[in-house]
């Protein structure tokens, strides 16, 4: 067979085994939002009474509404803290020297890599130890820690672009270190920490395998939710998954848009694999 | 250029967060593993191996750790099968819908995973979405039952959730070769297929192995789409551990499961990384 035919052949095929899988990447979440609207419950095909009512309930039902502000309020915070220990975390890696500087690196990112229920536990014995009443706060620190991992890479990305010399001629025109961090340093990493916060607050927003060990009475979103798979499941619970899914879309695209204007075409993990 | 106290001052405070909330809680799973339970139920701070011993005695635990290797392995080569071509679709033949589909890729990546696992479940479930077409359209009379509770929906799921996980290591690694050298390879006289198994596909290892780690060690740990639609016989290690943690009530056992699944984790780390480095030409 000639090396031609061959290619033919080749990308022939390899179109078709995308859109394969494209519709397996998004069959469910289509089938989740067709059935929100389901009248006859989350099985049976054809869909069939098509309906609002699942999403009427949704906005009557406090308890899921108490839990998306637990989770919100939860997601800010995370933010909060992975940004004040992950800017600073990168900018260390970047610029600094100190013993234990790889063991500290691959410490960082190991929440990312792991299996969250290990991180979960340890955390878990980490606050029985201390005598700290599990809540919303156990929550927080959790998702905070884990997700310093993730501001930590998105701004050693976004420092490998910073052009050093702004800095160096801020601090000879007299600005001290201060005044440099937040006038030339951080505005210039500013696409890069947007894109971190947006991250960071969709995966907090998402996450349980942390969250599953370190719940006290509040629930968040995703918990709330998991309770109610474990008693049955309604259509209910494919409405607020559908504008999860709508609210997360936005998210995301809004992050590329913001990588890429950042540097270029977004490689998550690759610089975390290159570390 | 920088002087001591600006490295002091970006330093100190992460490095003491992450060893009071990373370091310390693993060190802490460390301890917890050589201790035990009293009849009482308080945790009792005598260092022995017991509850390795324990581990080792008793079967189930190696066979479930097994199992969710298996699983996990599973998941590893359909998540491969599946994302490999893709990133090479993409990367090599997609041209002006590259960063299009790059971003449909990402998507699902970043989709609630307990929204996608809960999806998988209405789709599988004996009146779910698929059984209902199957008799709708009259391929089979009742519904079949392996479909959800079983590991077979734990593997699809997992593949499902993993995929995209593995294919941005490889896309990155494909879209990192340097075009002249395919375009040598093609005008030296390689054919096509000479040129990816020669050519490409050495070059794009690194991000197989990546792929490969992440998709392996995330599914080997999961608890949650095997607790939902893997039934008795899906049932993995981290769901033990679950059980130890609550119902069963004996943290410290809990604690030596999870330290062997660390070291297992951390061992696969570090070799697909030494193997990283062996491989890559960069």
């Amino acid at each position: 067979m000639s090396a031609g035919s061959r290619a033919a052949r080749e990308s022939r095929w390899l179109p078709w085994h995308a859109i394969a899988v494209f519709a397996f990447l998004y069959l469910p979440i289509v089938t989740l939002i067709v059935y929100s609207f389901n009248g006859q419950g989350v099985g049976g095909f054809p869909p069939r009474n098509l309906t609002l009512d699942w999403y009427r309930m949704l906005f009557a039902d406090d308890a899921i509404w108490a839990s998306v502000l637990n989770s919100l309020l939860v997601a800010l915070v995370a933010v909060a803290i992975a940004l004040v220990f992950g800017i600073p975390a990168a900018l260390a890696l970047d610029r600094a020297n100190f013993p234990g500087k790889a063991a500290f690196r691959r410490l960082v990112l190991l929440p990312l890599i792991l299996p969250g229920i290990i991180t979960g536990l340890s955390l878990l014995m980490l606050f029985r130890q201390t005598d700290v009443k599990l809540s919303l706060v156990t929550i927080v620190l959790g998702h905070g820690t884990a997700l310093i991992s993730v501001a930590t890479t998105e701004v050693f990305a976004g420092l490998q672009k910073l052009d050093r010399a702004q800095e160096e001629a801020s601090l000879d025109l007299g600005a001290n270190y201060w005044q440099t961090f937040w006038r030339v340093t951080i505005p210039n990493l500013r696409l890069s920490i947007i894109g971190a916060a947006l991250l960071i607050f969709t995966l907090s927003m998402d996450e349980i395998a942390v969250s599953f060990f370190l719940i006290g009475r509040d629930n968040t979103l995703p918990l709330e939710i998991w309770g109610r798979l474990r008693r049955g499941i309604t259509p209910e619970i494919n409405a607020i998954s559908s504008i999860i899914f709508v609210f997360s879309l936005v998210a995301i695209v809004t992050w590329y848009r913001l990588r890429v204007g950042a540097e270029g075409q977004p490689e998550i993990a690759a610089e975390l694999l290159e570390t | 250029m920088f002087s001591r106290a600006y490295r002091a001052a970006i330093t100190l405070p992460p490095l003491l967060w992450v060893a009071a909330f990373l370091l310390i809680p693993y060190a802490l799973l460390f301890c917890y593993s050589f201790w035990s339970v009293s009849p009482e139920q308080a945790i009792v701070h005598s260092w022995n191996l017991d509850n390795y011993r324990e581990l080792f005695r008793v079967n189930v635990y190696l066979q479930t750790l097994f199992r969710s290797m298996w699983i996990a392995a599973r998941v590893t080569i359909f998540a491969l099968l599946l994302g490999y071509p893709l990133a090479y679709f993409l990367s090599f033949h997609a041209g002006k819908r590259k960063d299009l589909l790059y971003q449909l890729v990402i998507i699902p990546l970043w989709v609630s995973y307990l929204v996608r696992a809960y999806a998988w479940k209405t789709i599988l479930g004996s009146d779910g979405v698929l059984n209902t077409l199957l008799q709708y359209v009259h391929l089979t009379k009742h519904p079949l039952e392996f479909l959800l509770y079983s590991p077979f929906a734990v593997v699809l799921t997992l593949t499902h959730i993993y995929t995209p996980f593995t294919f941005l290591p490889i896309y990155a690694s494909l879209e990192h070769i340097p075009r002249n050298l395919v375009e040598a390879s093609h005008d030296l006289g390689a054919s096509p297929f000479q040129t990816f198994w020669r050519v490409i596909f050495p070059l794009s290892i690194p991000g197989v192995l990546a792929g490969a780690t992440f998709a392996f060690v995330l599914s080997l740990g999961d608890f949650l789409a095997p607790l939902l639609l893997g039934g008795p016989s899906g049932i993995m290690i981290s769901n033990i551990v679950v059980s130890l943690f609550g119902a069963a009530y004996n943290w410290p056992l809990g604690a030596a499961i999870s330290l062997c699944m660390l070291v297992l984790v951390i061992g696969l780390l570090f070799l697909s990384e030494n193997l990283e480095k062996k491989w890559s030409f960069r």
